[in-house]
């Protein structure tokens, strides 16, 4: 199992407040990663550190570090733009940006490959389709995003994400505000983007997990108390506290 | 009892609910009848298209032109959005997105003390310090020569009015703006920069709208502060470095003395009305303008 990201003494406070303790994982490449735990936790923080949205918090420090592709992103020289490029980022709820379907998942591409104007249609529908959303909006590329409903903005918002080429997904609960038809088209595509993209996902759902997980990492106060593969983790836990969560006592 | 009590109490207090809501929605019927039919005398003699587009103003012969107040006022008011507007922007944009929270605590009970000044404080400091440096600094800059009490004048002492006023609107417009498109843009390659090109000013563009539109017609209606320093000579501008004399203005220095003359009365209401159905004009527009972008969104 090939390594994709190598996250190690990762520590991060916010203030006085230790937010992440001594983080020590690997999240494997072209494999589903679920990170599980109890609410505040932490998955949210450590998600947002791997593309370096940490930085947006006041008083923020982080150390330790984080190594993709054999590079610290935590203290790289190389831009901060570059790195969160290498990741698509799908939230909690879906955010469409302000401007038409077509513009959104132009909106990357237009920004950092401002030569190959001309193929930038093509891609759009290259990516559209990849979420299985060219059929529903080809006939409206250029209405607003925010008229499709929350299912097609979450997809989207994925292919917002991969229109920059991207190497990895991180993924917040990406299916929390979608209806079960939705979060499964979500969760389908997850298995089948895989083949060519390592994911990161946060989720509360348990049975979720358990679909679609290949690696887990359960964190618990802002610790990871076990990871392993899915088989593994959820047929054969060793922590007490990782029984406990199996059983719903934290939830 | 209790309970047949509490439902009377209910009920009544339901009552005055909306009466106070009928009168509200009154108010503003009533005023503009009311300076209808006061200003009915002087629009039964003259016609109301004359009346706006005569320069003439000697009441004294029973000329009326509203003209000269009417650009007056115009002219003032979008020169002074045209100065608060892009300030307001910039800093509602650093202090929501640059600046720690802490200096966004500090300046908006500052930003509130200035919005709550009383005008003729303004119109005190365009007389000390805007009054002269115009005529001091910036009429001789470009060759020419005035009072200081200019257009300009006023519409920089106005500017400094409606800043905190249009601030603390897009202060909220930018926070209310989910943290989550900030992220969305930043996570597909954008800088910060073009985060706030893009996105979050697009996104604010209906709420900057509503802010200016409400900023328009603040500015429009004031009164003393303007007053103090346009100079209040009817004529009708040409330049920002010439006098003017804004509506409001007409009707605060005129209103109570010499109605003796004829129609004199009646076309003070008239310029009233006129102030009103602008104001009017002029929110009716920017909301027709927010509805339109909010659409495109
Ligand atoms: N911007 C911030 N400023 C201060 N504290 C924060 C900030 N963001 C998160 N925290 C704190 O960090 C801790 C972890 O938060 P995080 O959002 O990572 O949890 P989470 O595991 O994602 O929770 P949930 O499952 O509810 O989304 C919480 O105690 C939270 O209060
Ligand atoms: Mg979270």
């Amino acid at each position: 199992m090939k390594s994709k990201i190598d996250i190690k003494n990762l520590n991060l406070f916010i203030g006085k407040q230790q937010i992440l303790k001594n983080v020590n994982v690997q999240i494997p490449e072209n494999k589903i990663t679920i990170i599980l735990g109890p609410s505040g936790c932490g998955k949210t923080t450590l998600l947002k550190s791997l593309n370096r949205l940490t930085d947006l918090y006041e008083d923020v420090k982080v150390s330790g570090e984080i190594i993709i592709d054999n590079e610290d992103i935590l203290h790289s020289n190389q831009d901060v733009t570059a790195i969160r490029k290498k990741m698509g980022l799908l939230a909690q709820r879906p955010y469409p940006l302000p401007m038409s379907i077509f513009k959104n998942v132009a909106y990357g591409i237009r920004i950092s490959d401002s030569e190959n104007k001309k193929t930038i249609p093509q891609r759009v529908e290259y990516h559209l389709k990849q979420v299985n959303l060219w059929d529903e909006v080809k006939d409206r590329l250029h209405s607003p995003a925010s008229r499709l409903s929350i299912g097609q903005q979450q997809r989207l918002c994925l292919a917002r994400g991969l229109a920059v080429d991207p190497e990895i997904i991180l993924a917040d609960e990406p299916t929390s505000a979608l209806d079960p038809i939705s979060s499964q088209a979500i969760e389908q595509k997850f298995i089948e983007l895989k083949e060519q993209y390592t994911v990161v996902m946060v989720t509360h759902i348990l049975r979720q997990a358990r679909r679609i997980a290949d690696y887990v990492i359960f964190m618990y106060l802002g610790e990871v108390v076990e990871c392993g593969t899915a088989e593994e983790f959820f047929s054969n836990p060793k922590e007490e506290r990782t029984k406990a969560y199996l059983k719903g006592a934290f939830n | 009892m209790r309970f047949l009590s509490r439902k009377i109490r209910d009920k009544s207090s339901l009552f005055w609910m909306v009466i106070s809501l009928v009168i509200l929605l009154l108010m503003p019927i009533l005023l503009a009848v009311g300076l209808y039919l006061k200003s009915l005398p002087i629009l039964q003699e003259q016609s109301f298209w004359d009346l706006l587009t005569e320069s003439d103003w000697k009441p004294m012969q029973g000329k009326f032109g509203f003209l000269p107040f009417i650009t007056s006022s115009l002219w003032v008011t979008f020169l002074s959005i045209i100065i608060a507007t892009p300030v307001c922007i910039l800093t509602a944009i650093y202090l929501t997105q640059y600046a720690k929270k802490r200096v966004l605590a500090i300046m908006q009970p500052i930003i509130d003390i200035l919005a709550g000044l009383p005008s003729v404080i303004y119109g005190v400091w365009g007389v000390l310090i805007v009054v002269p440096f115009i005529s001091k600094t910036v009429a001789p800059f470009f060759g020419l020569q005035t009072s200081g009490y200019t257009i300009l004048a006023g519409a920089i002492v106005l500017s400094i009015m409606v800043i905190p006023f249009i601030l603390n609107i897009l202060i909220e417009v930018f926070r209310t703006i989910p943290e989550e498109l900030t992220e969305a843009s930043l996570s597909v390659g954008a800088t910060k920069w073009e985060t706030i090109k893009y996105v979050l000013l697009k996104k604010a563009f209906p709420g900057i709208i509503s802010a200016t539109g409400l900023g328009v017609a603040r500015a429009f209606g004031e009164t003393i502060a303007v007053l103090m320093v346009v100079g209040n000579v009817v004529k009708v501008p040409t330049s920002v470095f010439d006098s003017g004399y804004p509506l409001p203005a007409l009707i605060a220095n005129n209103y109570g003395e010499m109605l003796s003359i004829p129609m004199y009365d009646s076309a003070l209401m008239l310029a009233a009305l006129i102030l009103f159905g602008i104001v009017l004009l002029f929110n009716f527009l920017s909301r027709m303008a927010i509805i339109r972008s909010e659409k495109n969104q």
